[in-house]
């Protein structure tokens, strides 16, 4: 499959573009919220209006009453979500929840995903419990009780827990707290007893919340796949994350390059426009340089996913490090070219400094993803 | 498809029945690469029935015409044909200036009568061509060359200096740049094909810091180079003092080539590789520098992604044609990059000038040769400045 998106895919980035500059942009939804202090850090409306154009249920197969899309096509919508800065349940909700739905019961799938396809729903995903990213190993607790579990432990970094309908929760089912299997995952509502969310936000005015399990009581129906079967179903999630993440982080660096290679054209400084000095020219051409490949290997990660192929794996954690280390770089130029008017609020390059920040943690940071890469090849 | 999978299975029978095992080695030294022409010696019979047979079958320039000496490969029948060559470790038959820069500056801007007899003799290995551009104050700046051709009517003649001629010593004509009119500097160079054994033409190879002497300093002094070879095979390609269009247009093939965006493994991930490595000397990667590797081994397979974007791109021309000045800046940075780590997984054994067991130092060379990546085809400043002017339209200094 050659590496740029045929027609199809070219008409909804156009149209995603068009959508995400007018309704997602910066001025009215970031500022917008961000400014009022919002609780959900996130415009309810928009996601509707997102669920209109067709973008919410992209992932959802047909027969579920979604569009039957791929990792391509919700890159595409990531992507301009990611160069508008604009907040969304898309990643968490659209992206991680809905793969980790694809593998559960028509019982749980027409439980939330009519929801989720319309916009009216918001999906959570509990996965760390420590402030960096190790899934690898799972301590939150579900015992059996009944003929269903009680649920025990922590959760932090759950983005939009305290607005969201649903909470895809991996806990231990079974074995002990290092080993890969013995994982299963939940589909908890929010409000189940026993959960508490304390909810904090984020230096990208997002919310998340540290989610607290003090024995929460849950039917089987609230099961994910298999028991103890989970860390596949959690490994599927985090690999469409991953990717997803780094459409968006591909977003990010692309707004932020965009706004800074204007501002070179704009800014006079010593009776010359700043884009004519040539150290500042060389590093605007080393980071579109940066910009693009990481954006080739993104479309690549895309690409295997929805084939299926075992080097999914792979691509995606050099994708996901690949895009953290080239937003850092751009979010890093783009506020030292802006120079001081880029330290200020009333400027929009610090937030994508800031939204660089907080994703490149979500789901593994470059060193977590490098590592990876070290790991699946066998050093 | 299906005639894809015939073509395979024809190829694959082909090469079992022509392809000599000594020619299925990787290559160990100079003499192991064939670049013909008219004092070329052959090392061993195999290597001479590999040529014979690929000129043959058209397969020394498999993608050109058949009238050309080529075999008329569509793209896909050549990636096919690349593909089992790759299968077997068969060595290119032929390695030429000729086929990699002349070549597909003849088939865009030559006449008939010049692709016939110049793409012939390449295809068949009998004239080996050098390349004439830097000069010693024209590196970076090319276009600024001095080197003169004076009108004299039937021909020109032309004194000067170039430098950086790869193999000139070895050459048996040149493809040269040369000014014909000074008061133009774009407009006033013309793209011209002679004799190194004219009068006049002399070289001196330039030693290396990698011990080797690749390149030469090459002189010009009253050079008599006729306008014409005979009917409609003139002495120079496209238009008088239109050269720089034809410069230009092979500059991008070298800046591919040079990038390794020609789809080499140069650019794959190596830390497994390096922990073998380590391993054969008895040691193991430490930690830190497994981590320099990963972030390498994500660097490079991000750059081979973007290197299948970019031939993707350029087969339906969605390329932006300043993309392979990208291509080799990002490339030739990270190639680099890649030969610091080896010398470092290596170590002590790595410095080894004149061991056996590096094969007469094969990774110090190779590493010295590799800082001139970013100077050779274009300096990565040279680079940069392009992409500012042309991709990101930066103003003007």
């Amino acid at each position: 499959m050659p590496l740029y998106h045929n027609e199809d895919q070219a008409m909804l980035a156009d149209t995603a573009a068009g959508f995400m500059a007018e309704e997602g942009n910066i001025a009215k939804q970031l500022r917008h919220w961000r400014d009022r202090n919002c609780k959900d850090g996130f415009g309810h409306g928009l996601w509707k209006q997102m669920a209109e154009m067709g973008f919410t249920g992209m992932l959802v197969d047909e027969a579920d009453g979604g569009l039957g899309m791929g990792h391509v096509e919700a890159g595409i919508v990531l992507e301009e979500i990611g160069r508008n800065l604009t907040p969304s349940p898309f990643l968490t909700s659209s992206v991680l929840a809905a793969t980790a739905l694809k593998h559960g019961s028509n019982d749980l799938k027409g439980r939330y995903l009519p929801g989720l396809i319309a916009g009216d729903s918001v999906f959570a995903v509990a996965i760390d419990e420590t402030a960096k990213h190790r899934p690898q190993r799972i301590t939150t607790r579900a015992e059996k009780s009944g003929n269903g579990f009680r649920l025990t432990g922590a959760k932090s970094f759950v983005i939009q827990g305290a607005s969201s309908d649903m909470i895809v929760v991996a806990a231990r089912t079974s074995g002990s707290d290092e080993d890969a299997d013995g994982i299963t995952l939940f589909a908890v509502p929010k409000d189940a007893a026993g959960m508490s969310h304390d909810a904090v936000r984020l230096v990208d005015s997002s919310m998340a919340t540290h989610t607290k399990f003090d024995g929460v009581e849950l039917d089987g129906d609230a099961v994910i796949g298999e028991i103890d079967g989970g860390r596949a179903v959690l490994d599927a999630m985090l690999l469409a994350g991953r990717v997803g993440a780094a459409a968006e982080g591909v977003g990010v660096a692309r707004g932020a390059m965009d706004m800074t290679v204007t501002y070179l054209k704009q800014r006079k400084q010593f009776g010359k426009l700043i884009g004519e000095f040539q150290a500042l020219q060389h590093r605007a051409s080393h980071l579109y340089s940066e910009v693009e490949i990481a954006r080739a290997v993104t479309i690549k990660a895309q690409q295997l996913l929805d084939a299926g192929a075992p080097s999914a794996e792979l691509m995606a954690s050099v994708a996901k490090a690949k895009v953290a280390k080239t937003a850092r770089l751009a979010v890093q130029e783009g506020v030292q070219m802006h120079g001081g008017i880029g330290m200020t609020d009333e400027y929009d390059i610090g937030l994508y400094m800031k939204r660089d920040r907080a994703l490149a943690e979500f789901l593994g940071d470059a060193y977590y993803h490098a590592n990876r890469v070290a790991e699946l090849s066998g050093y | 498809m299906a005639d894809l999978e015939t073509f395979r299975s024809e190829t694959r029978a082909w090469l079992e029945a022509n392809c000599p095992p000594e020619m299925r080695q990787p290559v160990r030294d100079e003499d192991d690469v064939y670049w013909g022409g008219r004092r070329a010696t052959f090392k061993n019979d195999a290597q001479k029935a590999w040529l014979e047979a690929c000129v043959a079958k058209g397969y020394t320039v498999p993608s050109w015409p058949k009238e050309y000496g080529g075999a008329g490969l569509s793209p896909a029948e050549a990636k096919v044909l690349r593909e089992e060559m790759g299968r077997i470790g068969a060595r290119p038959p032929l390695s030429s200036f000729g086929i990699w820069m002349l070549g597909p500056a003849l088939l865009h801007f030559g006449t008939e009568g010049q692709k016939q007899r110049f793409l012939n003799e390449i295809a068949r290995g009998e004239i080996r061509w050098c390349q004439g551009y830097s000069e010693p104050g024209s590196g970076s700046d090319l276009v600024s060359l001095q080197t003169y051709g004076e009108d004299k009517g039937d021909h020109w003649v032309v004194n000067g200096q170039k430098i950086w001629t790869s193999y000139a010593d070895h050459a048996d004509w040149i493809f040269c740049l040369v000014r014909t009119d000074k008061e133009n500097k774009y407009g006033g160079i013309t793209f011209m094909l002679y004799d190194m054994a004219s009068e006049g033409v002399t070289t001196k190879p330039i030693k290396l810091i990698s011990g080797n002497s690749p390149f030469c300093e090459t002189f010009f002094d009253n050079v008599k180079v006729p306008k014409s070879y005979g009917d409609d095979v003139p002495a120079y390609v496209g238009t008088i003092n239109r050269g720089w269009d034809v410069a230009k247009y092979l500059l991008g093939h070298e800046r591919e080539m040079i990038s390794g965006a020609d789809g080499g493994d140069r650019t794959a991930g190596i830390g497994a590789a390096m922990k073998r490595h380590a391993a054969r000397l008895g040691d193991e990667l430490d930690p830190v520098l497994r981590a320099e590797l990963a972030m390498f081994d994500v660097d490079a397979l991000a750059y081979t992604a973007m290197g299948e974007k970019f031939l993707d791109e350029i087969k339906v021309g969605k390329a932006h044609p300043a993309q392979p000045n990208m291509m080799k800046y990002a490339g030739t940075e990270l190639n680099k990059r890649r030969h610091e780590l080896v010398m470092a997984v290596g170590g002590s054994r790595s410095l080894e000038w004149e061991s056996e067991a590096t094969e007469g130092g094969k990774p110090s060379r190779s590493w010295l040769r590799t800082k001139a990546n970013s100077i050779e085809g274009g300096t990565s400043e040279v680079m940069l400045n392009v992409i500012s002017k042309r991709i990101l339209d930066l103003p003007g200094a």
